[in-house]
């Protein structure tokens, strides 16, 4: 705005990451092909990680320099302050970084156009992932890559807000009735019992406990389906009885942020909660419980997995560095310095017992379903939520049958 | 001009008329010589960058590789009539951007240069005390980097912001800027879902009532905030013509009896013609154009109500992968700007370049080097 030729520029912005990939490309098909024919190849590795903050890009550097000492391959951990575009530049480029962060929402894009390398069923743990996650990684029945770690979400509850109430342990909520009479009892002035975001991310719980979710079980989509209906007319009940708030209502960023801040007694959160209260909201005494349920279980799960560039020069090097980073001690060293929760499920004892608050989130990876992630599907989802922000005023159904048609478009 | 009359009155005059072309020749060359390093740095970094661009708009690519690599393919006018034509997601994530952006384009263009003007006549009146202090104040936001204003926006537009506490002074429930995606002609029309002859989908998939409903409360904030950035930028534009204008034209027009509202309108303001011309190109550009804010500020929410060509060209090729209707988006909205433009200099009549200016200009022009030629000739 206030400069001028700015947006010529950001429109052409593509052109000229082009205009400097065709010099990228040819100097990489020139020195690929005879690298790659060698027995030992020792080209050095880069890895390319989107941190969450020091702790984490400490120990991902700690461990891969451990990598490195004992595969005598040099590696490097680069921080991306903008991950996607970061690696999207490297592939159009042909040189991109050997092994990277890829989240769900990214994988169906890279994989399509030939970018993400097919390794998974070369991993020798491959059988101690979580299916659930596994299914996360597969595009066109390949399994892509190695989760990374993963989360769920679950109710955070306000522990003195909880006693304040009147409400004991034996309260808390396993089913929808119960869910909305402790926030009921929960709301009380401007604060609310329950918040979460106005966002199928949160929201899509709910569809889940229905017995709904976007996709069916064989892929096909069903956004319309009554389960959901059922769901989003619940929410809708709930926000405009007051019970219930988007956290951006509240005015806050994020459901951490409501809850932290004591505008919202109970929330639906990920693990990642637990580092923003540690570190933000320090005298905030919470609780973590199950999600009720439905008419079954129900939570969403994210992920992200360690891609690896198929135009990498040593992707040997890298499958072995993606073995090494997803063994079951590593994981456990990543989730005492970062919080996350492993991936394979010869962690989970050990997880439960280290972190015994956890247990609610790691539980979820029973039933959790995975949010549509193919080509396009982003798109659905990001109207999906702008539709879902009005939800106390418009008709559940509406929604539905308008993401239906939008969903229809990009499936089969 | 004089550049010519200068060179043909320096050379001595060649015998015939041969011998003239060939020196020109190489002088030519030289010229060419000079002009390289711009020829090929232009070149490299903005004419190949758009045919590129163009070529992504019109094929297959996927952003793995050279776009002109082997498994590329032409596609033709797919990805254009996926974002200008039918009822898909794209079309009308296309038509929201357009609506969206056309009410911060008819809102800040015209306000911004009022106001800028008005600020020009300030601080150029000569009893103003610390002229030079208010000149600053006003021109700073414009210096300062649009991210570091929008981020400082973010936080007094919050719900609990310094925004929202001074109109609680007057016992106003200030909305939460930032997250109200209400269209403000909506919610001065009492909200609801319309009359039912407005439900149809229309231009680019969205339907007339979604036309009409304002630019959002979350994009008044950014309207707000482009009126206080550019105003100043615009009121230097404006300072510049004023001080062009001599006194004795003021003083004229006060021995003629004009009153100050008259000196103003009858006088001042035709001569600021040109510059007006240029605040308001400069304008329309620039708010067609509008990026950084969002990107920083809202990407697009609430509920994509803040959403615009510009930033949905990058979110659709960088972060959907979808290059190819990125380009489009973009092309289009070149189009876009070079329509507004040639609409405004036909209503405006391009300040002081009419068309019958120039094309006495022209002449003029022709007429000069004829005679320049002669003399050069002769001498």
């Amino acid at each position: 705005m206030s400069h001028p030729q700015r947006a010529v520029i950001a429109a052409l912005a593509t052109a000229a990451a082009l205009t400097l990939s065709a010099c990228g490309g040819g100097f990489t098909s020139a020195s690929n092909t005879p690298a790659a024919s060698q027995s030992a190849n020792t080209n050095p590795i880069s890895v390319l990680i989107g941190s969450s903050g020091d702790a984490e890009t400490t120990s991902v550097k700690a461990a891969v320099a451990a990598w490195s000492t004992k595969s005598g391959i040099q590696a490097e951990v680069k921080v991306a302050s903008d991950l996607t575009q970061q690696a999207t530049q490297g592939f159009a480029g042909g040189k991109p970084d050997d092994v990277l962060y890829v989240s769900t929402d990214q994988l169906a894009g890279w994989a399509k156009n030939g970018s993400l390398e097919a390794y998974g069923d070369q991993l020798s743990n491959k059988s101690d992932f979580y299916p659930g996650l596994v299914k996360a990684f597969t595009y066109d029945d390949k399994f892509y890559c190695a989760p990374k770690d993963f989360s769920t979400l679950a109710l955070v509850i306000n522990k003195s807000m909880w006693a304040d109430a009147g409400l004991t342990e034996a309260d808390v909520p396993t089913t929808w009735d119960q869910l909305s009479a402790v926030a009921k009892k929960l709301t009380k002035g401007k604060r609310v019992g329950l918040a979460f975001g106005p966002e199928i991310q949160r929201v899509g719980v709910f569809m889940a406990q229905a017995g709904g979710g976007l996709l069916s079980a064989d892929g096909k989509a069903q956004a319309d389906a009554q389960a959901n209906v059922d769901a989003l007319t619940y929410v809708k009940g709930m926000l405009n009885d007051g019970s219930a708030a988007f956290s951006s209502d509240l005015g806050a960023g994020w459901g951490g942020e409501a809850f932290g801040k004591k505008m919202a007694a109970m929330v639906i959160e990920g693990n990642w909660i637990t580092g923003a209260m540690t570190s933000t909201y320090p005298n905030v005494e919470y609780t973590v419980a199950e999600l009720p349920a439905g008419v079954q279980k129900g939570t969403l799960q994210y992920t992200n997995c360690w891609g690896i560039s198929a135009d990498g020069d040593n992707k040997a090097a890298a499958i072995s560095l993606v073995e090494f980073l997803t063994t079951t001690d590593q994981q456990l060293t990543f989730a005492k310095d970062f919080g996350v929760m492993p991936s394979v499920q010869s962690a989970s004892a050990q997880y439960k017992t280290d972190n015994p608050t956890m247990v609610p989130f790691i539980n979820g990876a029973e039933y959790a379903q995975n949010l549509p992630s193919m080509a396009g599907a982003a798109d659905v989802i990001k109207e999906f939520n702008s539709q879902l922000a009005g939800l106390k005023s418009k008709d559940p159904k509406a929604i539905l049958d308008d993401t239906q048609k939008n969903l229809q478009a990009i499936v089969g | 001009m004089t550049t010519t009359q200068g060179l043909a009155r320096a050379t001595p005059a060649p015998a015939q008329g041969r011998g003239r072309r060939s020196l020109g020749n190489a002088q030519a060359g030289a010229g060419w010589l000079f002009v390289l390093p711009m020829v090929v740095v232009l070149g490299l970094f903005l004419f190949l960058p758009v045919v590129m661009a163009a070529w992504v708009s019109v094929s297959d690519w996927s952003g793995r590789g050279a776009p002109w690599g082997g498994n590329v393919n032409f596609v033709g006018s797919k990805n254009y009539v996926d974002v200008l034509g039918g009822q898909g997601l794209a079309a009308r994530d296309f038509g929201t951007a357009i609506r969206n952006n056309l009410y911060y384009v008819i809102l800040v263009v015209p306000l911004q240069t009022v106001l800028s003007l008005l600020l020009a006549f300030m601080v150029n009146k000569r009893a103003l005390r610390g002229k030079s202090f208010y000149r600053t104040a006003f021109y700073f936001p414009s210096v300062t980097s649009s991210v570091a204003i929008t981020v400082l926006w973010l936080f007094l537009f919050s719900a609990s912001g310094a925004v929202n506490a001074f109109l609680g002074w007057f016992s106003i429930q200030g909305p939460n800027w930032f997250a109200d995606p209400r269209g403000v002609i909506h919610i001065m029309l009492g909200g609801g879902d319309g009359p039912a002859a407005l439900q149809e989908p229309a231009l680019f998939g969205i339907s007339g009532w979604e036309w009409l409903a304002g630019p959002s409360v979350a994009m008044c904030a950014f309207i707000l905030m482009a009126i206080f950035t550019t105003s100043g930028t615009f009121m230097l534009l404006f300072l510049a013509a004023l001080q062009a204008i001599g006194e004795e034209t003021e003083e004229a027009a006060m021995v003629d009896g004009a009153s100050a509202w008259q000196r103003f309108w009858y006088v001042t303001l035709p001569m600021l013609r040109p510059t007006v011309f240029t605040v308001i190109t400069l304008g329309l550009i620039g708010t067609w154009q509008v990026f950084d804010q969002i990107y920083t500020g809202t990407q697009g929410g609430p509920s994509k109500t803040t959403l615009t060509p510009a930033y949905l060209s990058y979110d659709a090729a960088f972060l959907s992968g979808d290059w190819g209707r990125g380009a489009a988006i973009a092309f289009v909205l070149f189009g876009i700007i070079v329509l507004f433009t040639i609409l405004q200099r036909l209503i405006l009549g391009g300040g002081d370049n009419t068309g019958t200016d120039r094309r006495a200009q022209r002449a003029e022009k022709r007429a000069r080097t004829r005679a320049a030629a002669q003399t050069g000739g002769v001498a």
